[in-house]
């Protein structure tokens, strides 16, 4: 393609896909994208993609530390796990299961387990891989279990659900709250401003944490836990919107005094109109760009304040709870597997932080 | 400038009173009253409260009052250093709270040392040596600082140091020194305890301080007096650090109101990992045991602690800033 060529290109395309070929330059960013994409999947299929029911403990098989599938045996081609064997501790004279190699136990596809709802539209107990045979305690544990022997990898897949639907929640609160504040303050200015401006500063410079705990530690223990989670949400974005508030009225005090704006005011267009016609469409990339820096630290929010044992509650399952039962350096020392539940935090919150950084220089495309 | 002095220190007030209005209610918010509590507690340990011993005691409380008049008076109290009774400790509240306060602000501010130590040097040498290996380096690590939450790290340290060291990696002090009275031992007890907690908190503001200096850096090195410089031969060294580090050192100051309030948070939480003797495991506890005089007294005073911080901040950006001083006057 010629020079020329490409030029046009540019000056033809829209706003939209300008900031499509902008943000396809951060490599970073799109990897980051394809990643969150991918977790929101595991948060959709979550009961499908688990192996073992994420509730159903089993003191027997407390403990058991990851195993992972072999795929050949002397045969070919042959996935399989090893059942579980129960050894008596000469020592403590306790029951510990460990891996039989003699029993092999194949693995399948498709397989029925627990039942659950897939997506809300119909009952099923189709299950992405399991086990056919065995006895009770058997199972597939690739990341191990825990105390009460419930499976670790299916209680991580299922807790990205809540963890990251929580953050989804909380953002989309403190980005009403943020657009309506800092929207007010930025279009009418004078004394709401002021006033707006100061209750934000106020607001930062508080210690979130013990705030935070002691708003979360006074929900009743009678609530049950849909009334426990969207309590720790307003909880958590009551705090959470002052971020997004200043980049709105960032936005509004310096469109207000852009040309197409003036223009669009002479005309004799209706307040309304000018916001969400001309003004909204050319900051919407912005306030995205924004949301998706302010989601990692509404995930980390909740997951401090599980871990803590002030935010959700079991039965519920986060990140959060998954990592209460790795606060004991003597459990940890005997099981490190459940440290592995850092693992999807950490690159969650990894993968927002690209994929703002990235929408935040599409944003303005023309620059 | 003084009216600048005077507006801060105005909004240093209506913040203290919002921070202790919110408190109250954080107080308030457990069903049932403090006499409930306590009746429950007593009960609890075997002895009994009639009805109207537990009706004297709301009237000598004045939990018969409307809640503006109680909040009046506990705020009354508070002024007088008077925090209420601790009801699981069975003691006053500043009694119990002790040296917890001071070593939760020496831990914050060991953080906040650390990370002004850390982010300035490199924070230069990424915007200097722009696009370097280094630079590369840094930013990368600092994208992972600043995605890791500081408790995350806390653990996975102490797990490693368990699992590979063989020593425990928590506490503030050595167990001889726990319990003993202050002096001078004590104190080089605590500064040997203090780079691993200070490292764990002055990770994630690290990352970010290191990319706003590099940011401020670079805009100031394309400045044109930059250029001058060097064309009239100053030597390298010079021209960096002369001016434009001057110039862009002005967040290092204006970090500690928005740092320091995030630090305090952290050192809450990294504590109870890390098992420090702060005000971090003492809130938890008193939270879950729903002692909340205890625990309103440490919101409050954390609370009180960080907006002082941030007046100090406000005031050093105003001494090393004559653009704010300027801006006041006019």
């Amino acid at each position: 393609m010629s020079a020329t060529a490409a030029q046009d290109r540019w000056a033809e395309a829209t706003q939209l896909r300008l900031t499509w070929w902008r943000f396809r330059r951060h490599r970073l960013a799109v990897v980051s994208l394809f990643i969150i994409v991918l977790f929101y999947l595991v948060a959709a299929f979550a009961d499908f993609l688990a192996i073992n029911d994420p509730h159903a403990t089993d003191a027997r098989r407390s403990f058991i530390p990851p195993q992972s599938i072999h795929l050949f045996d002397e045969d070919g081609f042959n996935p399989h796990v090893y059942g579980l064997r129960g050894v008596r501790d000469r020592q403590t004279f306790q029951l510990i299961y460990t891996p039989d190699p003699n029993r092999k136990l194949p693995v399948r596809l498709f397989t029925r387990g627990y039942t659950y709802n897939l997506l809300g539209l119909f009952e099923t107990d189709i299950h992405l891989i399991g086990i056919e045979g065995g006895q009770r305690t058997d199972g597939i544990f690739l990341l191990g279990t825990d105390q009460l022997g419930r499976d670790l990898f299916s209680r991580m897949i299922v807790a990205t659900r809540v963890s990251l639907s929580i953050g989804l929640a909380g953002v989309t609160l403190s980005l009403l709250l943020g657009i309506i504040l800092g929207g007010v303050s930025g279009l009418y200015g004078g004394w709401v401003d002021t006033l707006i401006q100061r209750v934000i500063e106020v607001l930062r410079s508080i210690p979130t944490i013990p705030l935070w705990m002691g708003l979360a530690a006074a929900l009743p223990n009678t609530w049950s836990t849909t009334q426990v989670y969207f309590a720790i949400t307003i909880i958590i974005s009551l705090i959470g919107w002052t971020d997004l508030a200043r980049v709105v009225r960032g936005r509004f005090l310096s469109l207000r005094e852009e040309d197409f704006v003036v223009a669009a005011e002479l005309a004799g267009a209706s307040q309304g109109r000018i916001i969400f016609r001309h003004m909204l469409p050319s900051f919407a990339s912005h306030i995205i760009a924004a949301v998706s820096l302010a989601l990692p630290a509404m995930i980390v929010s909740e997951t401090a304040l599980s871990f803590l044992g002030l935010g959700l509650r079991p039965p519920a399952i986060s990140w959060g709870i998954l990592l209460q039962d790795a606060q004991n350096i003597q459990v940890l020392a005997n099981a490190p597997w459940l440290l592995s539940a850092a693992v999807p935090v950490i690159l969650v919150i990894l993968a927002f932080n690209f994929l703002g950084d990235g929408l935040r220089d599409a944003a303005d495309p023309y620059g | 400038m003084l009216s600048y002095l005077l507006q801060r220190l105005g909004l240093a007030v209506v913040t203290c009173i919002f921070i202790s209005a919110l408190t109250f209610v954080i107080i308030r918010l457990p069903p049932g009253d403090f006499v409930d509590a306590y009746i429950a507690n007593l009960t609890a340990s075997g002895s009994s409260v009639s009805q109207e011993q537990a009706a004297a005691m709301r009237v000598e409380y004045g939990l018969d009052r409307p809640v503006i008049v109680q909040y009046a008076r506990w705020m009354g109290r508070v002024l007088q250093g008077d925090f209420g009774v601790s009801m699981v400790w069975r003691r006053p509240v500043s009694e119990v709270i002790g040296d917890r306060l001071w070593l939760t602000m020496v831990v914050s501010l060991a953080a906040l040392f650390l990370t002004w130590a850390i982010a300035l040097p490199i924070g230069i040498y990424s915007a200097v040596r722009q696009y370097s290996i280094g630079d590369y380096v840094f930013t990368t690590l600092g994208f992972i600082g600043l995605a890791v939450p500081n408790f995350l790290l806390a653990l996975i340290l102490m797990y490693l140091g368990f699992r590979y060291l063989g020593l425990s990696v928590g506490g503030l002090f050595s167990p001889e020194y726990v319990q003993a009275p202050w002096s001078w031992g004590r104190v080089w007890d605590l500064m040997k305890h203090l780079p691993l907690p200070a490292a764990v908190l002055a990770l994630a503001g690290t990352a970010q301080l290191i990319r706003i200096m590099r940011a401020n850096l670079l805009d100031e090195l394309r400045r044109p007096y930059v250029v001058t410089a060097r064309a009239k031969g100053i030597s390298e060294r010079r021209v960096v650090l002369k001016y434009p580090v001057r110039a862009a050192l002005n967040p290092f100051a204006s970090s500690i109101a928005y740092l320091f309030p995030y630090l305090v948070s952290g050192s809450i939480v990294v504590s109870l990992v890390l098992g420090l003797p702060t005000v971090g495991p003492l809130l938890l506890q008193a939270l879950v045991a729903q002692d909340m005089f205890l625990a309103g007294a440490i919101v409050l005073l954390l609370g009180v602690m960080t907006v002082i911080g941030t007046l100090i901040s406000d005031l050093l950006l105003m001494w090393i800033d004559p653009r704010i001083r300027l801006e006041g006057r006019a």
